[in-house]
């Protein structure tokens, strides 16, 4: 058991289960922030139904930390020992019809900054500047508030745009190669599963970048 | 004859003299090249050219120069067994290049494999990989008659597609993690797929996977370049049919079979 976690396979499992529990979260997240399309009050209210209610937010909290904790020290650790094993000098890489695509090789450099994105993320929002609204007589975070504050900066909105489709680019890779690391890959299923995680990915990162793009437009 | 066009070349050639040394890349120019020559040709006469002016030949592997027996292989301008798909570098022909090509050769690259002489490689690595489990310990008794056991057409295709595995590295070299990934979990497969191959199934992976990763190999990142470079076409599912494998077998610890020692 303990040598399953240090192998190798072992690894691909922790990152792909810790990948899988984010990916999960990011869908339902950007899928929830939608209510600002409808209006400032939906998206209060969405907000506050979710802090209510404690089960759900520590829940989640605690299965994203954990993850979080997990996919950073795996990707830590494989990226090290992956670079031991290619050795100190190592000239061209295969490219043409032999090459990977870039999504797949720049995996650590995509998380990193999807890492400070999170942390960044979590610093305005989560524990940002804490305004009070009533909705339906029930007091509650105003959010909308803070959201179009913050998305007045177009230098916001860049770092979003960029970080956004770099998760959109680890996601589109990360999500098939889940396939692979469980072992769910199956010949007939390969190119559905491409696809699949490509379109994916392009709904998670276009929904997420539409909400600070209509958010500044409207203001 | 048909009067095909001859080409030069230039070569930027890995030159190491041994695992202790250290090496540089030297340049050869290859005159006269037929477009109908294999790679290793090509490199044949840059050698007969060193050989006469007294210089040292550059040294690579080969043996049956048909793509079959895996010994072959180093890189072409970061390509293992060169730019074509498919196919091994004894294999590749110089019609794949054009006049004036300018060609970095040089060994397959991962610590595992450690530079024997310029162009050679230790791949022993995979043999210990072999060792550990890529067999079947059973006693089968001579050779039975053909299809005296019965095996599924999918079973057996499966099988021999797996098993055409040269075990040549390519997967290896292509790899950025120089992960043996491809070639254990080909190996897995293989013996994953006929009956013959049951009762060790978990022994066998625990132990292959366990000697892949103590050899100094790296985790698959799935980023398919092993796939696209070997010349076998293994497949990335035997992968994912290796983890999946692996996972059933760590969690699912019976008490040991050891047939070595009759128990
Ligand atoms: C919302 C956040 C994230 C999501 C949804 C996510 C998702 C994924 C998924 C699904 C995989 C594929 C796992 C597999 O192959 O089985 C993966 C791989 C990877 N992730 Fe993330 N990830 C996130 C954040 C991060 C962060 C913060 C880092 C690093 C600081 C990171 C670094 C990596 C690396 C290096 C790999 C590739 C591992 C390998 O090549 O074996 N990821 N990610
Ligand atoms: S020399 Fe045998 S495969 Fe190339």
């Amino acid at each position: 058991m303990l040598n399953f976690f240090k192998s190798s396979v072992g690894k691909k499992y922790l990152m792909g289960l810790s990948g899988l529990v984010w990916a999960g979260f990011v869908a339902g997240h950007m899928a929830g922030n939608m209510t600002i399309f409808i209006s400032k009050e939906a998206y209060n209210a969405y907000g506050h139904a979710i802090v209510s209610n404690k089960l759900l937010l520590y829940g989640t909290e605690g299965a994203l930390i954990w993850a979080l904790i997990t996919h950073v020290v795996c990707a830590i650790s494989l990226s090290f020992s992956n670079k031991k094993s290619k050795g100190a000098v190592h000239g061209g890489s295969p490219n043409g019809s032999k090459g990977a695509n870039l999504g797949s090789t720049w995996m650590a450099i995509q998380g990193s900054v999807v890492l400070a994105f999170v942390i960044l993320h979590l610093a305005t929002f989560k524990y940002g500047t804490h305004y009070e609204t009533t909705v339906d007589g029930v007091v509650m975070r105003d959010l909308a508030k803070l959201m179009i504050e913050v998305f007045q900066q177009p230098g916001y909105i860049a770092w979003y745009v960029v970080s956004l489709i770099l998760l959109g680019i680890h996601l589109s890779h990360g999500v098939r190669s889940i396939f692979q690391s469980f072992g769910l890959l199956h010949p007939a299923y390969q190119p559905i599963i491409r696809k699949a995680a490509i379109g994916y990915s392009v709904v998670v990162a276009g929904g997420f970048l539409s909400q600070p793009i209509f958010v500044f437009l409207m203001n | 004859m048909s009067d095909t066009k001859k080409m030069n070349l230039t070569l930027r050639v890995w030159r190491q003299k041994g695992s202790q040394q250290s090496g540089s890349f030297k340049e050869y120019l290859a005159k006269d090249v037929s477009p109908d020559d294999s790679f290793l040709e090509m490199l044949d006469q840059v050698n007969e050219q060193l050989i006469s002016k007294g210089e040292d030949p550059i040294a690579f592997d080969h043996d049956c120069r048909e793509g079959i027996c895996g010994s072959c292989g180093f890189m072409i301008n970061g390509n293992a067994h060169g730019p074509q798909k498919s196919t091994t570098v004894c294999q590749l022909h110089m019609r794949q290049f054009s006049d004036g090509d300018v060609l970095n050769l040089e060994p397959w690259r991962a610590a595992a494999f450690p530079v024997i002489k310029d162009l050679m490689v230790d791949r022993s690595a995979f043999d210990r990989i072999i060792k550990s489990g890529g067999y079947i310990s059973v006693n089968t008794g001579n050779a039975p008659d053909g299809n005296a056991l019965p095996i599924p057409k999918v079973n057996a295709d499966e099988a021999f597609s797996s098993a055409a595995c040269i075990g040549c590295g390519a997967c290896v070299a292509s790899c950025k993690n120089a992960s043996a990934a491809l070639f254990t979990s080909a190996k897995v497969t293989h013996l994953l797929s006929v009956p013959q191959g049951q009762v060790e199934r978990e022994r066998r992976v625990l132990s292959m996977v366990e000697t892949m990763d103590a050899e100094g190999f790296g985790a698959c990142s799935s980023t398919g370049s092993c796939s696209a470079s070997c010349p076998k076409d293994i497949s990335l599912v035997n992968i994912a049919k290796m983890n999946k494998e692996y996972l059933k077998a760590a969690f699912n610890k019976k008490p040991e079979t050891n047939l070595e020692e009759g128990v």
